[in-house]
């Protein structure tokens, strides 16, 4: 049973297409990792569901209901931490939860208690009573994770929750993330840091271009690629004819499979061997065509290789291709209300 | 069996809608008043620069000729009603700025996404905050001005100002609002705010009667909001308060007491309705 539900959502800032018939079931329950370059339409798919944004078209049901007309009821069910950390500076860090607890329409007594019960959990006691402004980026996230989970929520909704945080810190919110993810909380989880979806996810979506190229659980996806992950030059900088003449030579040796050349990366060769023999017949093969092995690694796959296997190139080359691209001016005005 | 009146609990259900509206509002109001208290500067600032103007220009026009002042002892008395609506004039001015911070900085979505009643409630919460700021910052100049020996009014003539005052501060708060939703940044509010205090001032009867400028600012300052809310505070500082009594000698006519405050009650309203479909929209 899906807690989050989307079906073909599109949305565009001016010229550029952030969601792209975008489809995501998030099961009850849950915790569940979307993972993608910045850019990818991670942040933009979160902000529907949050109902700051509407699509241009699609659907949107969150527990049942339809965000795009049932937008109080999906409110007040559902808690948010956004990337960028919106706190009042001049308040002190129990003011911001106090003035949240009203915001929720919280009685003063389980107002009170939740505030000192996530103090606790959050170990945020000893800065909690300064003001925001004074706070580093770890006590700011923490403390907008306390505001959202003030009002326990159904569902929890995190944007790149851990981007640029300390070490404690993400140890803090990684812990509460699990502890929540055992209480059956639903939590929607944005990242563009592989391990940590790998770690903390249940299922996942992989985002790329504004829609869904792959999807399941971790180790799944990882399993589905049918083998360890070799990453092969013949020359420190190969041409793309080559890349494209090993290409067709390793494609046709046995136990290689789902060849991709990465362009990004000088045209080096990442392909799926079933066994290490393979590996060991690979250099015979290459040099009856006279290709040397100028560098060979070999890995368990990760998602990394499960993004690279999806696009044809790392996580990270898509990070760096499409921060070329944003318009992150006209993307500021198009978020702000 | 246990029924329950379906107008009882209707009743029950709205009561409840109310306060949850009224906990969302204080909350709200709350951190604006802590945000002054905490960084008090603006307020002060808002007080001293009128205070300034009413000593320096007072001083400046001390030997004019009282003929042209019409029923004023000094220029300094004459000037006070002019300083205290450009006091509230000037902090209503001011409303956005803290809503187009929110915008900004992103708060303004940490309120949107919580369920509130009403949105309306971010706006409201804004609206007292200003208002009680632009009255008390009025009242400082009230205070000063009597200190200076330029008079206080009677109780009648108090509450005149009063009401004149919350007319103008309303209209003033609730347009820039809109500005403050409709504009990109707070760089072109702050740059409307620069442009629109000074002219909108010296185009009033704020520091010289309608008889003493040339016809063409006549004409402006006979239209000018401000000049509505100055000349009924005029006369509740200095003659007895007859809302019936001609007021403005404008080039279009005579306004007295009584429409002056109707003009400032159709602004308010009619600024209203321009503003609510936008606050609408931005706040669906």
């Amino acid at each position: 049973m899906f807690f989050i539900q989307l079906r073909d959502l599109f949305k565009s800032y001016g010229p550029v297409r952030a969601l792209n018939g975008l489809n995501l079931g998030v099961p009850k329950g849950s915790l569940y990792g979307l993972l993608g370059p910045n850019g990818a339409g991670k942040s933009t798919a979160i902000r529907i569901i949050c109902t700051l944004l509407d699509p241009d078209s699609g659907h949107v049901e969150v527990g049942g209901r339809d965000a795009l007309f049932e937008e109080k009821e999906i409110r007040r069910r559902l808690g948010y931490v956004a990337q960028d950390v919106a706190i009042d500076k001049i308040l002190t860090g129990r003011e911001l939860l106090q003035l949240q607890g009203d915001l929720y329409h919280l009685d003063r007594k389980h107002k009170r208690q939740r505030i000192d019960e996530l103090i606790q959990r959050l170990d945020m006691h000893d800065w909690i009573d300064r003001r925001c402004g004074s706070f580093s980026g770890g006590m700011k996230r923490r403390l907008d994770l306390a505001s959202g989970l003030l009002h326990e929520p159904e569902l929890l909704i995190l944007d790149e929750p851990t981007v640029g945080l300390d070490i404690e810190s993400r140890s803090v919110i990684w812990g509460l993330l699990k502890e929540l993810r055992n209480k059956e909380t639903t939590i929607l989880l944005s990242s563009h840091y592989l391990e940590e979806v790998d770690e903390l996810a249940d299922e996942m979506a992989i985002i790329d271009n504004g829609k869904v190229i792959a999807s399941g659980k971790p180790d799944d996806l990882k399993k589905e690629l049918g083998g360890d992950r070799v990453t092969l030059r013949v020359r420190e900088f190969s041409d793309e004819a080559e890349a494209e003449s090993v290409r067709k030579l390793i494609k046709n040796i046995n136990g290689v499979s789902n060849v991709v050349v990465n362009q990004k990366q000088g045209y080096s060769l990442n392909f799926l061997v079933q066994s290490n023999d393979v590996i060991s017949n690979l250099s015979s093969h290459l040099s009856k065509e006279n290709f040397e092995v100028f560098a060979l690694s070999h890995s368990r796959p990760s998602l990394d290789d499960v993004y690279l296997q999806a696009t044809g190139k790392t996580l990270m080359d898509a990070e760096l291709e499409l921060a070329g691209k944003r318009d992150f001016k006209l993307e500021n005005k198009k978020s702000m209300r | 069996m246990i029924t329950t009146n379906p107008s009882i609990s209707k009743d029950k259900q709205s009561r409840n809608d109310l306060n949850e509206m009224l906990q969302e509002i204080s909350a709200l109001t709350w951190r604006l008043f802590i945000q002054l208290i905490r960084r008090p500067s603006t307020l002060f600032a808002g007080v001293l620069q009128p205070l300034i103007w009413l000593l320096l220009f007072a001083a400046l026009f001390s030997n004019a000729p009282i003929d042209f002042l019409p029923g004023s002892s000094s220029y300094g008395e004459f000037l006070g009603a002019g300083l205290i609506v450009f006091t509230a004039f000037s902090g209503a001015l001011n409303a956005g700025l803290p809503v187009m911070f929110d915008r900004e900085f992103g708060f303004l979505n940490r309120l949107l996404v919580a369920p509130l009643r009403s949105r309306s409630s971010i706006v409201i919460s804004s609206v007292i905050y200003i208002t009680t700021i632009s009255l008390l910052q009025s009242f400082a100049i009230m205070a000063t001005s009597a200190l200076l020996g330029y008079g206080w009014p009677t109780l009648g003539g108090f509450l005149l100002i009063a009401i004149t005052l919350l007319l103008l501060v309303f209209a003033i708060t609730g347009l820039s609002l809109g500005l403050a939703f409709v504009l990109p940044g707070h760089i072109e509010l702050i740059a409307i705010i620069f442009i629109a205090n000074l002219p909108v001032l010296f185009a009033s009867t704020a520091l010289a009667p309608i008889s003493f400028m040339p016809q063409w600012l006549g004409w402006i300052a006979s239209i000018n909001p401000l000049t509505f809310a100055i000349e009924p505070i005029r006369m509740a500082y200095h003659s007895s308060l007859d809302l019936n009594a001609v007021l403005i000698n404008a080039p279009y006519g005579e306004v007295n007491g009584y429409s002056c405050l109707a003009i400032l009650f159709i602004l308010t309203i009619g600024l209203f309705f321009l503003i609510r479909p936008l606050l609408n929209r931005k706040l669906a």
